[in-house]
């Protein structure tokens, strides 16, 4: 099964990339990401992997090249960070939007201002409502993994609508870990050659692409998106069965732990999860009825599989990675919004903010963020804003 | 019966439009294995909206920035696919190729991707109601130089000299044989090639609409544009007869200029005088 390779999770992106026989890459180096470049470019120049690969001039032409050629029918791959995320945000619509089945590493970096190099989600979360199917994976082998059934996902029919694959910069990307690589005969079990499941640019059958479009057709143009989003929910769970089949390896769209009993979980993102669980070990060593819950699809969101995750639990405390400056974060809204259509009953949901611009969770953070739920339910005094609770106190 | 026409008649373009005639006969030339594109621009009016479309051959519309990251992009899927009797074509105007698109234009042509790349030059971004460009000759008016344009034009072609271009010229309007001849030669070559054509355009310049073509040439015959190629590192001017007094009637034609002065047309009038000996110098040498 596979060879087990001491990787990365920038290392561990490329090799998914190479397992998923894609024909044609173009990126643009940016810290944390780069080594997912130079990996790709190191695995195409020894001849271990036979793909184009663009050195294009920014980010923005990265995503550019890429539109180009996934319309002319190549399965096609790119990565990026923060800035760089921000400056394909005018293309990443009209890739979602022309319905093209791209995959893209985010190794997610904070935007600025100030500058920062390190670990937030504020550049993936930017791009949330532009119509990409978004997953987060907790570490590198989740990032081999994901890239390859990003590929199954994004091209379906059904589906057709572009996929980030989300690690966090250097607590991912820069983390080395055994990790299991497919062999080419196993990943041809669960990926095959890329087959156009949509128009391409064919001088045989010639079609315009992403022209204008009227207040008589746009509203219907979205809506067929949103089907191909709604449909990459069951998409995406069939692929996962269909990967633990070949691989023996498990995944769904929510992952609990320690849930069955608890009285306060943790919901979050990405690799703080492994904290989250660890803290969760030991506290549930003292008599505490504490667990985890981890969204692993943002986008779709699986309201769903979320609720049934948190039923009968009374406390929810959402860590956002993001400062969500004006409101509330991202995946508080996500849940509370499930919890509403859901009618789950009265739940107390808490929005925290921790870990920002490569700030570590800690285990001392995530005892705290537990340690304030029982403290406001002691108290009676429920929060009515975002606990920032890793901010310095002087 | 006749072959159809790869653009369709009754493009709703301004009357008079230089921007349609550039466009189809360019794929006069190129034929039907053609893949197009056109940014948000004048030239995305034949990519046409909704369901109906202007080009008989395969076309995507670009956003502004990036016209030729994307003909990268169609251009190396086409080799991963071995496909190589398609000319990939990019069709952008001023705007796309001067200013917000040159670093993308810079990018494309270094890497050496094969395509080409077409500049239709109307001096303004006219598609938004006639802006200024960096392409906007001296003394225009736009509509945000209201009083004339103070600064000279850019001078991309010059810019471009010191790019790996396999095929590079300028053309006009007012000289559509030569204009074909020259994207026929850049069709032929295997990498990046860019034919920049002046594009008289009677909506933004203030001339009759019957007159697209007149313009163009009397661009040609008073000097104000030069008509050139270079292939294998060589330039070739090709018209090296003009005649400075006709740049006043050129002038004249156009409301654009109505409050011109006389010191402005005399450094017009010395710019064309400029250029042109810095192009026979260049023609000179064996190689640029």
């Amino acid at each position: 099964m596979g060879d087990i390779l001491a990787l990365d999770g920038n290392a561990a992106i490329a090799y998914g990339v190479m397992k998923s026989k894609v024909e044609l890459i173009a990126a643009y180096p940016i810290t944390p990401q780069t080594p997912v470049v130079e990996n790709l470019s190191s695995l195409i120049d020894r001849g271990e992997f036979d793909c184009g690969y663009i050195n294009v001039e920014s980010e923005h032409s990265a995503l550019s090249a890429l539109i180009g050629a996934s319309a002319t029918g190549v399965r096609t791959f790119t990565a990026s960070a923060s800035h760089g995320l921000a400056l394909m945000h005018e293309v990443t619509g009209v890739a979602s939007g022309s319905r093209l089945p791209i995959v893209m590493g985010v190794v997610s970096r904070a935007l600025p201002s100030p500058c920062s190099l390190w670990c937030d989600h504020s550049d993936i979360m930017s791009e949330r409502d532009q119509g990409w199917i978004q997953l987060f994976a907790k570490n590198p082998q989740e990032a081999l993994d994901f890239i390859m059934i990003a590929y199954t996902v994004s091209e379906d029919e059904r589906v057709l609508t572009p996929t980030m694959v989300d690690i966090d910069g250097f607590y991912v990307s820069h983390l080395t870990e055994p990790v299991n690589v497919p062999t080419d005969e196993e990943a041809g079990k669960f990926i095959g050659k890329f087959e156009p499941n949509n128009l391409i640019l064919d001088v045989n059958n010639p079609y315009a692409i992403n022209n204008l479009s009227s207040p008589e057709i746009f509203t219907e143009y979205k809506y067929s998106q949103k089907l191909g989003m709604d449909a990459a929910l069951e998409v995406i769970e069939e692929r996962f069965e269909k990967f633990n089949e070949v691989f023996g390896r498990k995944y769904s769209l929510v992952e609990s732990y320690n849930t069955e009993d608890a009285e306060t979980v943790i919901v979050c993102l990405g690799s703080m999860s492994g904290t989250v669980l660890h803290t969760v070990n030991e506290l549930r060593k003292l008599g505490k009825k504490v667990g985890l819950v981890r969204v692993v699809s943002f986008r779709p969101f699986p309201k769903k599989a979320l609720a049934a995750a948190l039923k009968g639990i009374n406390n929810v405390a959402v860590i956002d990675r993001i400062s969500a400056v004006g409101s509330m974060g991202p995946l508080y809204e996500e849940v509370l919004s499930c919890m509403h259509q859901t009618d789950e009953g009265k739940k107390n949901v808490f929005s925290f903010v921790a870990g920002l611009g490569g700030r570590d969770i800690n285990e001392k953070t995530v005892k705290s963020v537990f340690e304030y739920v029982d403290n406001a339910n002691e108290t009676g005094e429920k929060p009515t804003d975002t606990i920032w609770i890793d901010l310095k106190k002087e | 019966m006749s072959e159809m026409n790869l653009v369709s008649k009754g493009m709703t373009t301004c009357a008079g439009c230089p921007m349609e005639l550039i466009g189809r006969a360019a794929v006069e030339v190129l034929g039907k294995n053609t893949i197009t594109m056109t940014p948000p621009s004048c030239a995305a009016i034949i990519t046409g909206n909704g369901d109906e479309t202007g080009w008989g051959i395969p076309s995507i519309q670009t956003v502004l920035m990036s016209l030729p990251a994307f003909a990268s992009g169609v251009s190396e899927a086409l080799r991963v696919r071995g496909i190589d009797d398609v000319t990939v074509m990019g069709f952008a105007g001023d705007g796309g190729t001067f200013d917000i698109g040159l670093q993308s234009l810079s990018g494309a042509i270094e890497r050496g991707h094969k395509a080409l790349f077409i500049c239709y030059n109307n001096e303004a971004y006219m598609n938004t109601g006639n802006q200024r460009s960096s392409a906007t000759s001296l003394g225009a008016f736009t509509k945000t130089t209201p009083t004339g344009k103070k600064e000279s034009s850019k001078n991309i072609d010059f810019m471009l000299l010191h790019q790996d271009l396999a095929y590079q010229a300028t053309a006009s309007i007012g000289d559509i044989q030569d204009f074909k001849r020259k994207v026929k030669k850049a069709k032929e070559v295997d990498g990046p090639s860019f034919i920049h054509v002046h594009a008289p355009c009677p909506s933004g310049w203030y001339f009759p609409t019957g007159q697209t073509i007149k313009v163009g040439r009397l661009a040609i015959e008073s000097g104000l544009w030069q008509l050139w190629e270079k292939e294998n590192g060589k330039i070739k001017i090709n018209r090296k007869k003009f005649d400075l007094e006709k740049v006043n009637e050129y002038l004249s034609l156009q409301g654009r200029y109505k409050n011109v002065t006389d010191e402005v047309i005399e450094e017009i009038k010395k710019e064309v005088m400029r250029k042109y000996e810095v192009l026979k110098k260049f023609e000179e040498l064996d190689f640029i």
